[in-house]
């Protein structure tokens, strides 16, 4: 593996932890906003908001992580999607903004009209945040956005593979929320509860699978490098998203949720990953190759030696805080 | 005549120039001020909860417990106003970032690695309040403390590249020979580092120790409100005093890195043998105005020497002036509020000494309230100072700023007007829950659960200590 192959690797490891556990986060939005009147939706928004409280913030630092090893590692081809993507980039930054403030404002909001105001805000943030990274990964999936920055503003972005792109991301992020949230509320012994989400998650999981297999079709002439990709390189990663899917559909029905959980992380991953080597060796598709889009040599190792540390100095702490949350003392209720 | 002139300025400039710089200013000013509580709040509640534990105080127990909630608003708003400055170094300045991505780019990836650590010893901060065994919680605290610090070196290093680029070349307007370590080890980083995270002690320090300052006025003097005035106020003591030596030293030899800049500073028009210390005053039609003059002590102060001049704005070509008098203005308001804040402290310690309490003083209280608020701008005008003391630059002496923005049209006003909506909304929403969390705490509630869930809440919210 070069250089710059291992540094793009690296930025794609971001862009899938992000996609699965930040993604996890946007999702509970999905369903807090679907949670019904305050009454009947208190639990499930106290769950939401004991589920990722610990860990949203940890989990939001992956788009940093990839935005600052794109900017170091590929600068030309950063400063060209954020010319050309700056609106749906705003949209989403927008959403980012609003989610992670009004999230922090609702858990210590004083009446019921402050929590309903903040928890709106949230939750639909929550829910077209990820729609416009989505289509930020369309354009650049589908070879529209030019080296030069000068790509149309517009049609960029609006177009079936980022549209497809768009819904796609709000689906999986949903979907993963949905099988976390489950097997968190079942494991606080709230089983009403668990039945409640489980029914959703699995109306969710069903519509997103037939998103992902329906944007094959305008796929194929809209952004054919990909399409390409996708048939040929990638072709096992389809076939495992769409085994992982089933499955994750599987044991939701069985209600093993634990194991689900696993299968669900899998079934997204995969289908991050399809995108990504579907459309390698490109950074920017039909534009420029992460080999020629790679920054100078000395720059890329640092980055490398960054990531390195990030591995033994962020995935032991961030490993503790997960199974903290998942330990019995932190699934009983707030303090 | 003027109007021409004008003119010629409005068509020099890329139409996106004025909004790009208005919204870097507003999103960095509103951020910089909760990366000063994330930078030093975790070591002031590390000292309040150590001494909850070690003394068995269940005031300083209480004050760690409160100020932990506290830090959960502001970190989280402090995060999300952080991810914006990443978007917007792409989205306004990619001439700066397609550039020097790869030269100025490794500071950051370190920073965003502190970050990261920062967040998950947060969560597990927050939410291990009697979840874990206390003299391990206590410690999860400490982590913030360290990575604030490499965060915050980190991004200075950055800034002090931009003000004195190294670690690359330039052959035929091609950046090669990068080196990306010698940016983040430059050698002006470390005083500028030191300048900024000295500022973040003052600002958070008076800002907390203001908040039961504003109690004690109130009449209420207990234990809670003199350990929580007190231990704040002792870190920005120390950082107060220390502040006018970090910043003299950060001063010196700015004469040959950014002569216009420290002209600009000195409101030196002209170069003046010994230079005078200008007080106030600005410049009109390149002559100074309504300044109150010190003989010598410019040369003094500037240049450690009794006659050495200080370089005016003479000596250096028209095009590479910064505004000057917003310059000049901005550096001495923080140097006088410093100076202000500095020689506070030391008389409050100082009559302590001897026996004399300012804090039984209302005007010593009334003070102490507004000295965070102070901080505040003071902190702001030395960004001011230094940033567009900086101009017309934004790498020094290598990029102008005019060559770094992107190809917008005026339209980015818009974007502008919304970040001042949805800025606005987020400091109203801060205010709004912090000083209901502080009224409830006064009533005496503990646990603040959350409203949408009063069935749970009652049922489930009991404690479990």
């Amino acid at each position: 593996m070069s250089l710059e192959v291992a540094v793009a690797a690296a930025l794609f490891v971001g862009v899938i932890a992000y996609a699965v556990l930040g993604g996890a986060d946007f999702g509970s939005g999905f369903f807090d906003l679907t949670a019904g009147s305050s009454r009947r939706g208190a639990e499930l928004r106290t769950l939401v908001d004991h589920s990722i409280g610990p860990v949203w913030e940890a989990n939001h630092v992956w788009l940093i992580y990839v935005l600052v090893i794109w900017w170091t590692g590929f600068p030309e081809s950063f400063a060209a999607a954020m010319s050309t993507l700056v609106l749906p980039l705003l949209f989403a930054l927008l959403g980012i903004v609003l989610r992670g403030a009004s999230f922090a404002f609702r858990k210590y909001a004083e009446t019921l009209g402050q929590a309903r105001l903040f928890g709106i805000v949230f939750a639909a943030s929550s829910i077209i945040t990820p729609f416009f990274l989505g289509t930020v990964a369309g354009a650049i999936a589908s070879g529209r956005v030019p080296m030069d920055g000068a790509g149309d503003r517009w049609s960029s972005w609006v177009n079936p593979t980022s549209l497809f792109g768009g819904l796609i991301a709000v689906g999986t992020c949903a979907f993963l929320a949905g099988t976390f949230l489950v097997a968190d509320a079942e494991r606080s012994g709230n089983h009403r509860l668990a039945g409640e989400i489980r029914a959703r998650a699995l109306a969710v999981g069903l519509v997103t699978g037939a998103l992902v297999f329906a944007a094959l079709l305008p796929i194929d002439h809209d952004a054919p490098t990909l399409a390409a990709g996708l048939e040929g390189r990638a072709a096992p990663l389809v076939v495992l998203a769409a085994l992982a899917g089933v499955a994750t559909t599987y044991l939701l029905w069985t209600r093993r949720y634990g194991v689900a959980r696993i299968t669900a992380v899998l079934a997204v991953a995969a289908v991050v990953s399809g995108w990504g080597v579907g459309q390698y060796p490109w950074l920017l598709v039909d534009e420029v190759t992460i080999h020629d889009a790679a920054g100078a040599t000395a720059t890329l190792q640092g980055l490398l030696v960054a990531v390195g540390l990030a591995v033994v100095a962020v995935v032991p702490p961030l490993a503790y805080l997960f199974r903290l949350t998942q330990s019995e003392e932190w699934t009983r209720a707030d303090h | 005549m003027l109007s021409a002139h004008v003119l010629a300025l409005a068509t020099a400039e890329p139409a996106g120039l004025l909004p790009a710089r208005e919204q870097m200013a507003l999103s960095l000013g509103w951020h910089i001020v909760l990366a000063c509580f994330g930078v030093a709040f975790p070591a002031m509640i590390f000292v309040m909860h150590l001494r909850g534990i070690r003394r068995n105080d269940p005031v300083a127990l209480g004050l760690a417990q409160r100020w932990a909630k506290v830090s959960a608003v502001l970190f989280a708003i402090g995060a999300v106003s952080g991810t914006v400055l990443s978007f917007e170094m792409g989205v306004l300045w990619p001439g700066l970032m397609g550039t020097y991505g790869d030269v100025l780019g490794l500071p950051f990836a370190f920073e965003g690695l502190a970050f990261f650590l920062e967040a998950i010893f947060l969560g597990i901060y927050l939410y291990g309040w009697n979840r874990m065994p206390p003299k391990r919680h206590v410690l999860m605290v400490l982590p913030m403390a360290v990575t604030g610090i490499i965060g915050a070196y980190c991004v200075l290093a950055v800034n002090a590249w931009m003000n004195v680029p190294t670690g690359f070349r330039l052959v035929d307007g091609e950046v090669t020979d990068v080196e990306p370590w010698k940016v983040l080890f430059n050698g002006h980083a470390f005083l500028q580092f030191a300048h900024m995270w000295v500022g973040a002690y003052m600002l958070t320090g008076f800002s907390v120790a203001g908040v039961y300052a504003v109690g004690m006025l109130r009449g209420r003097r207990d234990a809670h409100h003199r350990l929580g005035f007190m231990v704040p106020f002792v870190f920005a003591s120390i950082a107060a005093v220390t502040q006018p030596f970090v910043g003299h030293v950060l001063g010196f030899g700015l004469d040959e890195r950014q002569p216009a800049k420290l002209a600009a500073f000195e409101l030196a028009e002209t170069t003046e043998s010994p230079s005078p210390l200008r007080l106030g005053g600005i410049l009109v039609d390149g002559e100074v105005k309504y300044s109150i003059d010190i003989p010598r002590l410019g040369s003094l102060i500037a240049m450690n020497s009794p006659d050495k001049p200080v370089p005016g704005l003479d000596t250096i070509p028209e095009e590479d002036h910064p505004p000057v008098n917003m310059t000049h203005l901005a550096f001495q308001t923080m140097v006088g509020i410093g100076t202000l804040l500095a020689g506070a402290v030391v008389l409050f310690w100082f009559l302590r000494r001897r026996g004399r309490d300012l804090l039984e003083k209302r005007w010593f209280l009334r003070f102490a309230a507004i000295a965070g608020p102070l901080a505040v701008v003071a902190l702001e005008a030395g960004w001011i100072a230094t940033e567009v003391g900086r101009q017309p630059w934004i790498v020094y002496d290598v990029m102008r700023t005019t060559d770094a923005v992107g190809d917008y049209t005026a339209s980015l006003w818009w974007l502008l007007g919304t970040s001042v909506v949805v800025y606005t909304a987020m400091t109203v929403g801060a205010v709004v829950v912090l000083r209901s969390m502080a009224r409830r705490w006064r009533d005496g509630a503990v646990d603040l659960p959350s409203p949408y869930a009063p069935a749970t809440a009652t049922t489930a919210g009991e404690d479990h200590r």
